[in-house]
């Protein structure tokens, strides 16, 4: 079988396969200072509700950071934030040293370098999954470009290997409308892939997985770490334990305990307000 | 040859356009030979009356088209695009206008008539250069195509979507209508542009005449359609059918959807405009009429019966509902509304996917 | 009121100013209550006088016309009780006179009514007595000079009259033809005026006539008294000191006099454009009642359950239509026939609409742009039943007499009623419709069924129910404004069309789901178009409001007053 070697070969991280190099598209993105996301005082407030309250977050380049919290924690608001899509009504969010996430626009922000899984997978119902793939690929988004745009290759070869690597090889040419929960969760992932962000931010990406499914994603999440920056929102505490090494507790919009698992488990405030029962 | 490639590779694995440019190639180079070799007296001789008709509709189909192409593709529902529409023919009216000289009821050399009857001095500044026809043609397109690109511009920067942005084109069609209807404006007010002569020098009444815009009316819808093709089947197109079905992810994924929006709507536009162009000198007047709201849902209702997002779908359901019109406005004028009305309500009811889906579906079963 | 003043300044102001145009007539009608006029003669003269009285009114019956002033300057000096009513009947043409061979000889009646019914009043004993046709009897006829003695003579009679309103009636009827009597017998009835009103009528005509004095000193006190006031006689008379000749020598040969002049009409001017104004402004309130009237059934079906119903026109027509068919039905009581159309085509209109809604809108829900094209099918049918059952021709519907006249301030201010009654009914509607969402179990289901379907139907709400209701209620209120426009245009199978795109217009600009924003919005609009229309003419003041429109719904486009939460933003 195909599959496993490639996602063997994946891990693999003696071999750096070109597709998991983050593409340079942006010349601004400077992490020369050691971080790549700067959220600083944030806060966000739905008719006097504060979803995000003074939230404060940094992650460094290359790290995965997994951040839990309950329900209405502001996990998904925290991300809508970082790609765009909700205005804070305070605070600052950069991306790298210069980039101000806060002046750009949804499409900006994504060509800048930051991908993002919906916690509600997203794909485009009536394209194929192999038109989903060549749709989120790395490149010129410029509209008039498109028109003549023809795929390399070398594209090709690249969707195919992300369409191996996400086990949806056989429905290629199958409508993405027509594909099962977890498999729209994969696909989702795969364009992820293909846009080869810097900056990954992936929201609940195993709902709706089978164990084996769960375990292969927490190895793919980790082997991209490195090159890419991988932030993780899930509240499947298995899986975070899988792949964690920092893990932020978000409550009530803003950071309660930051650390590694351990930590971060037996802090008594965390294991009040989230993990319910005594550890 | 590259070109008959192109084109051949345009409508692979899609028998629907295969059999549009079929019966466009039959019709736009059959009825013409039919009409001049034919005796009158013959079962196949098309009249000129029919040649026009068939003209007519042919505009139309442009028209259905270019409306199919926003709305099938992209899921933007324009109840404004009879606004493209009549300025294109507005701009060809005035070339017509102007090509009347002193053969107009006043005599007067460049004023037309309507104007000296308002005791007009002179020329306003945007009926200047439109004597020429490359002028008056390049208007033709850039009018639309301006007025498309202006508000569309507005609209989609600042994320006007769904029944929202229909009911705003709607209000502008009806905004440009209340204003052609003054007479101040100088497009002739309530008669609008009418007693044409000739065009490029050819009488416009003449069997020639007539038959040269019945081809270049199949050229303008054979090139319009295969445009149409080219920018669906390509990667532009799929990015515009992706931001239909979900335009936040396409966001997220770092298109600039108001940017693909824009620029279909501008194309559209402007093919509303040609079509608007190719239908004046057919049917031999332009007046505010055709800004009027019906007849862009109208227009909207032909995408619907043929079936949307199939382009050859909304050449079908103009060419259906407008032969239809033109049998019930002879036949039984008075019913003509309540066939249309209940037109409406049965496609969108039943069939959601117009005459085309229908046939799809048995062929299916067949199969 | 408070509570509404204070969250919305700008209906605050509009309540405010309605009410105070509400209250002045009130007001000048208290004012012409109250003191009662001495001055009529007692019970014993009728006795002696009956004779004589009979005998001229017989002379005038055939009298010439010379012979007839006479007669009526003597009756007017006499001042029997009845001679008003004769001489006032002669001004009008309804004194009439019999040559019956009866004892008395010939009679004479002051009659009103109309055929088959008629009502005969005898000047003399003050008798009436009914007949079905005035077979027998003659009318006496006038002429210009004795209509204008005529005039003159009722109106010194008026002047003695109990209401005030009757006095100033007088007085302006003196004014249109001044004469040295005429100024004694107001100077005389200044004396002892007590009313307000009516004195400064008396004054403005004593100071009209004055201006023709030959004493300077004398106009510039009149034109002191003139200054300000907004009668049409007065400012032409005014201009008319102002004016030169052909050799441009002015008219007026005091200097001091012209100057005073023309700083009276300057005052003059401002007053009127002031008066203007308010009529703009109240043209504009009106026109903002029949936009929110049109917009607010919208404001339901489109605002609140989210259905693109182009057919709301339509539904508004057939209000029209029900309002035409009430009237023909009860054609004796008109007056009566608008009252019971409201109702009628409510529930007309709301029947309409339900079969609409279950029909064929259920199907397309979340189908915004089916639902559009499907209802204007519907829309197209709708025309063209009416056509059908009524004639593509336009109905009038008849303004019943309570509706109809003009509440005049002054010159230049007048109101009409209809459009008065119209703007109160609006507020009427609106205020209903607003408790029924508020403040019934209806309105609390058809929020909570248009925020979250499927957890209303979990609770439940019977779903489809609210929804036909809904709709229902939407379509009945477009009925209802239906009604209300009928007074104002002509009813057609086209009128529903003209009211469509300013319906969606008005409740977009509102702010969708925004009962508040639809009557803000409408009223707004309203205005606004009024305002401009004075520059730049009726049509274009409706272009522009449809361009201002798309360009605000670019920058805003939830609307004056968005509504919030995480449904309105979609996904
Ligand atoms: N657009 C919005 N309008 C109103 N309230 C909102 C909006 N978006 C988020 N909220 C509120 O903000 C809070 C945080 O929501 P968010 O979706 O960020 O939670 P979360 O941490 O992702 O929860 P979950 O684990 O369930 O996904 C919630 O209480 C939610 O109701
Ligand atoms: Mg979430």
């Amino acid at each position: 079988m195909k599959l496993p070697r490639s996602l063997e070969a994946f891990a693999d991280r003696s071999q750096v396969f070109d597709l998991v190099n983050p593409a340079v598209r942006s010349p601004k993105l400077d992490v020369s200072h050691g971080t790549i996301l700067y959220l600083e005082d944030i806060t966000v407030s739905f008719d006097g509700f504060r979803a995000l309250n003074d939230l404060t977050l940094y992650v460094a380049p290359g790290e995965l950071r997994c951040i839990i919290g309950a329900n209405g924690a502001g996990k998904t608001t925290m991300m809508d934030v970082i790609t765009g899509k909700t205005r804070p009504d305070s605070g600052t969010a950069f991306f790298g040293q210069s980039i101000d996430l806060l002046r750009l626009s949804e499409p900006e922000i994504a060509q800048a370098g930051i991908g993002r899984k919906f916690q509600k997978p997203t794909v485009f119902p009536e394209h194929t999954v192999f038109e989903n793939l060549e749709l989120a690929m790395a490149g010129d988004r410029r509209a008039w470009k498109m028109l003549c745009a023809r795929l390399t290759s070398e594209q090709h070869d690249r969707i195919d290997e992300v369409l191996a690597l996400i086990g949806l090889a056989a429905q290629r040419q199958a409508p993405a409308g027509s594909l099962s929960h977890g498999q729209k969760q994969w696909l989702e992932i795969g364009m992820l892939l293909m846009q080869r962000p810097a900056l990954l931010l992936v929201d609940e990406p195993v709902a709706g997985m089978t164990p084996q499914e769960t375990e292969r994603t927490a190895e793919l999440l980790v082997s991209l770490a490195g090159q890419h920056t991988v932030v993780v929102v899930e509240h499947d505490m298995d899986f975070v334990r899988s792949i964690a090494r920092t893990v932020t507790v978000l409550h009530e919009g803003s950071v309660l305990a930051e650390g590694n698992m351990a930590d971060v488990q037996a802090d008594p405030r965390v294991v009040e307000v989230y993990l319910g029962e005594p550890a | 040859m590259s070109d008959r490639s192109l084109v051949s590779r345009l409508m692979q694995h899609d028998l629907g356009s295969r059999i549009f440019i079929g019966v466009l190639l039959l019709v736009g180079l059959g009825m013409p030979l039919a009409h001049l070799l034919l005796p009158e007296s013959s079962f196949l001789h098309p009249s000129t009356y029919t040649l026009s008709l068939v003209g007519k509709y042919m505009t139309y189909a442009l028209l259905a088209i270019s409306i199919d192409l926003i709305w099938g593709y992209c899921g933007i529902l324009s109840l404004g695009h009879t606004a493209f529409f009549a300025l294109g023919g507005y701009a060809m009216g005035m070339y017509l206008m102007r090509q009347i000289g002193t053969r107009g009821v006043y005599g007067d050399p460049v004023l037309p008539d309507f104007m000296v009857f308002l005791s007009w001095e002179s020329l306003p500044w945007y009926w200047q250069g439109m004597d020429m026809f490359w002028f008056a043609m390049l208007m033709v397109l850039l009018v639309p195509g301006l007025l498309a690109l202006v508000f569309g511009w507005l609209a989609f920067r600042s994320r006007v979507a769904g029944v929202y942005f229909s009911i705003i084109t709607q209000a502008l069609t009806f905004a440009l209508m209340l204003a052609f209807f003054r007479n101040e404006m100088g497009f002739g007010g309530n008669n609008g542009l009418t007693d044409f002569k000739d065009i490029l020098g050819y009488d416009l009444q003449a069997t020639g005449t007539r038959i040269g815009l019945f081809m270049v009316t199949a050229l303008a819808l054979g090139l319009g359609y295969l445009a149409c093709r080219w920018i669906v089947g390509s990667r532009f197109g799929r990015v515009v059918t992706a931001i239909r079905d979900g335009e936040g992810r396409a966001r997220f994924i770092g298109y600039r959807v108001e940017h693909y929006k824009l620029w279909l709507f501008v194309f559209s536009g402007v093919l509303a405009g040609i079509a608007g162009a190719l239908y004046v000198p057919q049917v031999g007047i332009i007046n505010p009429g055709e800004f009027a709201p019906l007849n862009a849902i109208e227009a909207v209702v032909w995408v619907v019966v043929g079936g949307r997002g199939t382009l050859y779908g909304a050449v079908l359901g103009a060419v259906l509902v407008n032969y239809m019109k033109t049998y019930f406005t002879v036949a039984w004028p008075e019913a003509w509304l309540y066939a249309l009305g209940t037109l409406f309500v049965v496609v969108t009811l039943f069939l959601p996917r117009g005459v085309v889906g229908l046939l799809e579906k048995l062929r299916r079963q067949k199969a | 009121m408070n509570i509404i003043m204070a969250r919305l300044p700008l209906t605050g102001s509009i309540i405010a100013l309605l009410c105070y145009l509400m209250w002045w007539p009130m007001q000048a009608q208290a004012d012409e209550e109250g003191m009662p006029e001495a001055g009529m003669p007692d019970e014993w003269v009728q006795e002696v006088v009956t004779d004589e009285f009979a005998d001229m009114l017989a002379e005038l019956a055939t009298a010439s016309f010379p012979r007839k002033v006479e007669l009526v300057n003597t009756l007017q000096l006499r001042g029997w009780p009845g001679v008003r009513d004769a001489l006032a009947g002669l001004l009008e043409g309804e004194l009439y006179f019999s040559q019956e061979e009866q004892p008395e000889g010939i009679r004479v009646y002051v009659v009103s009514g109309r055929e088959g019914d008629f009502t005969l009043l005898d000047p003399v004993t003050q008798q009436t007595e009914q007949r079905e046709a005035l077979s027998g009897l003659r009318r006496i006829t006038t002429n210009n000079p004795l209509r204008r003695n005529l005039r003159g003579a009722v109106a010194r009679f008026d002047l003695l009259d109990e209401s005030p309103a009757v006095r100033r009636q007088a007085v302006a009827e003196l004014r249109r033809g001044l004469d040295s009597d005429a100024i004694l017998l107001l100077r005389e009835r200044l004396v002892t005026e007590t009313h307000r009103g009516v004195t400064r009528d008396i004054e403005v005509a004593l100071a009209l006539y004055d201006l023709e004095s030959s004493d300077a000193e004398v106009r510039l006190t009149a034109l002191e008294v003139l200054s300000g006031e907004l009668g049409n006689d007065v400012y032409n008379r005014v201009q008319r000191l102002l004016a030169t000749d052909a050799s441009g020598e002015p008219l007026e040969p005091d200097a001091a006099v012209r100057h005073m002049a023309s700083l009276a009409i300057d005052r003059i001017e401002q007053r009127r454009s002031f008066f203007g104004f308010l009529e703009t402004l109240f043209f504009g309130l009106s026109f903002g009642s029949v936009l929110v009237l049109a917009a607010i059934g919208l404001a339901i079906t489109f605002g609140v359950m989210g259905v693109i119903n182009m057919a709301h026109g339509e539904l508004i027509m057939i209000g029209a239509y029900t309002s035409y068919v009430v009237q023909l039905l009860m054609p004796n009581h008109i007056g009566v026939a608008i009252l019971v159309a409201v109702p009628a085509a409510f529930m007309v209109s709301g029947l309409v609409g339900v079969l609409i809604e279950r029909g064929v809108v259920r199907f397309l829900y979340g189908r915004p742009l089916e639902t559009l094209l499907a209802t204007f099918g519907i829309s197209l049918i709708l025309q063209q039943l009416v056509r059908t059952v009524f004639s593509p021709l336009n109905r009038q519907v008849q303004t019943p007499d309570w509706m109809s006249g003009l509440l005049r301030f002054n010159d230049v201010f007048a109101i009409t009623y209809n459009r008065l009654y119209i703007l109160i009914f609006m507020f009427i509607v609106f205020a209903l419709l607003w408790l029924v969402m508020h403040r019934t179990s209806l309105g609390l289901k058809v929020r909570a069924v248009s925020q979250n379907r499927a957890m209303a139907r979990a609770m439940g709400v019977r779903s489809d129910r609210i929804d036909a209701l809904t709709f229902g209620l939407g379509s009945g209120i477009a009925g209802v404004a239906g009604v209300a426009l009928s007074l104002l245009t002509n009813v057609g199978p086209n009128m529903g069309q003209a009211y469509i795109i300013d319906s969606f217009m008005v409740v977009v600009f509102g702010g969708v789901g925004n009962l508040w924003g639809t009557l803000i919005g409408g009223m707004s609009l309203g205005l606004g178009t009024k305002l401009v229309e004075p520059h730049v003419g009726a049509v274009m003041a409706k272009i522009l409001m449809l361009v201002f429109i798309i360009l605000f719904i670019q920058k805003r486009k939830q609307g004056l007053f968005p509504q919030k939460g995480r449904s309105a933003e979609g996904h």
